[in-house]
């Protein structure tokens, strides 16, 4: 039944993939958006296959100083959703959510980190609830866990993940920002049976 | 005019003096370095799983894993002119970057990284000279086979040299 292969992915899959992508991180944004009270944009989401070696370099180079929150992925799926914020841009982020009351210079206060962690919690909720119930498989995200480093060391989490299974990746990115200050991603990856479960139970094969 | 050769995740280059190598932001991976310091041939293997055996559809790249990835290192040196019985070897990384609380095996990937290339070295009899492996941040790791010095950065912490 649901079996997918790397090199059996075709056009169809990818556009439906990428429709998955974007209504999960539109629910996202709109709950970001809610929280903050401002505008936040989203770009048309992308499903990539990659080599691993390139996978580092998706957000602006391997050494891009980011937070980045994972969240694995358990129920009738398995896999991870990450959401990854450039650093400085994670920090306008904080300030915005602690309505401009976060600490002077680039450091993260526990506070300032556990608003980081809750706020992730929140939109990636958002996110797999609605691919959820566009799927009606049970998805549960488990508690949020957060690194502040390259971007290369945290992507390197999930690729290793899917590494044991495959010999490229494939994921389903978005990205958003608002008119200025913030810059993050989504990455969703389910691994590769997931893939199957998520693509048949829209019935697309 | 030497340069510095890069390596991706699940990637591995051989690189002759005075030229050097690096492999940018590793996390639960872990950097390789081997060195002959007759020749001055070195190479750096960025693995990212412990072992090739306990992995199904695992053809294709022999890079990911600790064990194949050193394996093709040394061959790959041996067939430039270096001799496997003057190797010195130098590791990195094998972090743990998510503090995970229920799936112990992802969040020991770091550590079984450390071991099957410290195992995979034993065997081929090359000795480690140095180590920087664990704890919880990502490393950026520049390693120079003329001198073996494998130079290693991280996030708000002074660059190390070992």
């Amino acid at each position: 039944m649901s079996d997918i292969s790397l090199t059996n992915v075709t056009q169809n899959y990818y556009d439906v993939l990428k429709e998955i992508g974007n209504i999960g991180a539109g629910n996202a944004m709109t709950a970001l958006s809610q929280m903050l009270q401002c505008k936040v944009d989203m770009q048309v989401p992308q499903v990539q296959l990659m080599e691993f070696k390139d996978v580092g370099a998706i957000m602006g180079g391997e050494e891009q100083l980011m937070i980045g929150v994972y969240l694995a992925i358990e129920g009738d799926i398995t896999g991870s959703i990450m959401f990854l914020v450039k650093h400085d841009s994670a920090k306008h982020l904080v300030n915005k959510l602690m309505m401009g009351m976060a600490s002077e210079g680039p450091e993260f206060n526990e506070m300032e980190l556990s608003a980081m962690r809750e706020v992730s919690n929140i939109i990636t909720g958002a996110y797999l609830n609605s691919l959820s119930m566009l799927t009606n498989l049970k998805i549960y995200p488990s508690p949020p866990s957060l690194a502040l480093d390259m971007a290369g060391a945290i992507l390197s989490v999930p690729a290793i993940e899917f590494g044991a299974i495959a010999d490229q990746i494939l994921l389903i990115q978005s990205r958003f920002s608002d008119d200025i200050e913030i810059d993050g991603y989504f990455i969703l990856v389910p691994d590769l049976e997931s893939y199957g479960k998520i693509l048949a139970s829209i019935g697309v094969m | 005019m030497s340069e510095i050769i890069k390596v991706g995740m699940a990637d591995l280059k051989v690189c002759i003096s005075p030229n050097g190598v690096t492999t940018l932001g590793l996390g639960s991976c872990v950097g390789i370095a081997i060195r002959d310091p007759m020749t001055k041939i070195g190479g750096l293997a960025h693995i990212m799983l412990p072992d090739s055996k306990s992995i199904r559809g695992s053809e294709g790249n022999i890079a990911k894993f600790a064990d194949t990835g050193i394996v093709e290192l040394v061959r790959l040196m041996e067939a430039q002119g270096a001799k496997k019985s003057r190797m010195t070897a130098k590791l990195a990384g094998g972090a743990m970057m998510f503090a995970f609380q229920n799936k112990s095996d992802l969040a020991r990937v770091g550590d079984r990284n450390v071991e099957a290339s410290k195992q995979k070295l034993k065997e081929l009899g090359i000795p480690i000279l140095a180590e920087d492996v664990g704890d919880s941040y990502g490393r950026t790791v520049v390693f120079y086979p003329e001198t073996g010095d494998f130079v290693i950065k991280a996030v708000g912490k002074p660059e190390k040299v070992i």
